[in-house]
């Protein structure tokens, strides 16, 4: 089992979703995150002084997969996420140990 | 003597105008609590409301008698007593001649200017300063400060047929000053300056950001002033007339070229026209328009207005030039704004659009009124100044004027009042009720 994580720009996040829905995954996990990459920041001014924002908004967004099904959801999000510009994003995978579903108590790849 | 019968149109525009003059403090906690981080909204606009809280009392206890106190004969201040206010129902407002309108009245309207002078200060030292210690700061700088020097300008005497006694110091030099450049602006502005340096820095001043937490508070913060602001010039006239009239149009282009100047300083410079250099440039105009507003031709206020937007933009890198925090620019609105708009006066001057008034440079009156108002801009500064650095450091000594880093860091808005302006969060934060 993997668990994919992906950094994408915000206004992506609909259209990954969508692509990922269709490729028959069934959940994920969204949260609002910030930082940098080569993107860096943007400068604010207030009353002429001026500031330099290093963090720039962005969405996090989490996957779990079964081993087989890891490469091609990687190569759908990419696909969604791309513009072409600075500042995409990144995809990246991790194995995970042991899945449980709350509800259920199944466990492994039928918890995905 | 004709009797005098009490104008109830004259009456009614003072009291909607001091209403309007009371709605610019709660104005300015907007217009100041948006500019400050969002941990200390809560104390930047209590400091506000505890200005209007203590002033309003000390001025029916004895704040008006020291200010405008009945046939007093010190240029320097009033009475030293108490107001009385009450006992005088249905007397006529006499300040250099006799307005059909009750003194009660005038004493009302005076209040609030007396109210927003001392809450512009608070600008100055956002973020850092200890509650108890504002409060007390208030209640002194009103008493030794502001009371006295709105006598100096605002009192213009005891007029018992063509005698008029005891008019304040600046009024009886013939200092021109409408609606508070000097006693309200210039004053604040001079306090501000001196507070800042009392204070000293912000934790972290010039090295992270301290950016304006919420833009739109500012803006509606400088719409509820400028709306006030027709009140605090066009009331000053007294009296529902063409003086008021032409006081209120001159405030509405002064503040309106001002924006434009402003933004026009920040699009060349920054390259971008900002939101808070447009409420900025607002309240800049209106500033400098105060002392001018019934002196001077509409055409005039927009140059004043213009001129001022600029300058108090560029003004304000005086503090980084010379490394004083005054957080919300104080200095550079109000203390730069006031002292062009005073001055302003001895150029623009109009006798032709206010009989009461003189003619400045371009009008052919020479160099003679410019040299009054600057006599009335440098003696306001001058005292202000240093009686508030006095206050200040006294203030500091006894009982610290400036909480602890921990409490400056954490927020002040939690330490002094033990309040957050928001939850920043959805999730919960594990509390619950003692």
């Amino acid at each position: 089992m993997k668990l994919i994580t992906a950094i994408l720009k915000p206004f992506k996040l609909d259209e990954v979703k969508d692509a990922l829905q269709a490729a028959g995954v069934t959940g994920m996990t969204v949260s609002e995150a910030s930082g940098f990459g080569r993107q860096r920041g943007h400068t604010e001014v207030y009353r002429g002084a001026e500031y330099t924002v290093d963090l720039v908004p962005k969405v996090r967004l989490e996957v779990l997969v079964d081993d087989n099904d890891a490469a091609a959801i990687v190569d759908v999000i990419v696909k969604a996420a791309s513009t072409g510009s600075i500042g995409d994003g990144k995809v990246w995978t991790t194995p995970v140990d042991s899945i449980v579903r709350v509800r259920t108590g199944e466990r492994g790849t039928d918890a995905i | 003597m004709d009797e005098i019968v009490l104008n109830s149109g004259d009456t009614s525009w003072v009291l909607a105008s001091t209403a309007l003059v009371l709605l610019m403090t709660p104005g300015l906690a907007f217009f100041y609590g948006g500019m400050v981080r969002a941990k200390s909204v809560l104390n930047m606009m209590m400091m506000s409301m505890i200005t209007i809280s203590i002033v309003s009392v000390l001025w029916v206890i004895y704040g008006f008698e020291l200010a405008f106190g009945y046939e007093a004969d010190s240029p320097w201040y009033g009475n030293l007593s108490f107001s009385g206010l009450g006992g005088v129902v249905n007397d006529f407002t006499n300040n250099g001649g006799v307005y059909p309108v009750p003194v009660l009245v005038f004493a009302a309207f005076q209040l609030m200017f007396a109210i927003i002078t001392p809450a512009l200060i608070s600008g100055a030292i956002a973020d850092r300063t200890k509650f108890t210690a504002w409060a007390i700061f208030v209640a002194i700088w009103s008493t030794i400060v502001y009371f006295p020097v709105a006598h100096w300008v605002f009192a213009f005497g005891n007029k018992v047929g063509d005698v008029v006694t005891g008019a304040g110091y600046l009024a009886s030099k013939g200092v021109q000053d409408f609606a508070g450049g000097t006693a309200v602006h210039i004053n604040a502005g001079a306090a501000g300056l001196a507070l800042a340096i009392v204070l000293g820095k912000r934790i972290g001043w010039r090295k992270e950001s301290m950016r304006p937490h919420s833009l739109p508070l500012v803006m509606l913060g400088a719409a509820l002033l400028w709306f006030g602001w027709f009140g605090f010039n066009a009331g000053s006239a007294l009296a529902a007339n063409g003086t008021a009239a032409l006081a209120l149009i001159n405030t509405q282009v002064a503040a309106a070229a001002a924006v434009f100047g402003w933004l026009l300083v920040e699009k060349v410079r920054n390259g971008h026209a900002t939101s808070l250099g447009a409420a900025s440039g607002a309240v800049a105009g209106l500033v400098a328009i105060t002392p001018a507003c019934a002196f001077v031709a509409p055409w005039a206020a927009v140059v004043i207005g213009l001129i001022a937007g600029a300058i108090c933009a560029l003004s304000v890198g005086i503090k980084y030039r010379l490394g004083f925090d005054d957080s919300l620019d104080v200095v550079a609105v109000h203390l730069i704004g006031g002292i062009w708009g005073s001055l302003s006066i001895g150029l623009f001057g109009a006798s032709a659009v206010n009989s009461l008034g003189l003619d400045g440079i371009f009008y052919g009156g020479g160099t003679d009124l410019l040299v009054k108002q600057a006599l009335g801009v440098g003696v306001v500064f001058a005292y202000s100044f240093i009686a508030t650095l006095i206050i200040g450091y006294a203030i500091e000594k006894s009982i610290g004027f400036r909480v602890s880093k921990d409490s400056e860091v954490q927020g002040i808005d939690l330490n002094e009042h033990a309040e957050t302006a928001y939850e920043m969060t959805s999730s919960s934060r594990g509390g619950s009720l003692l």
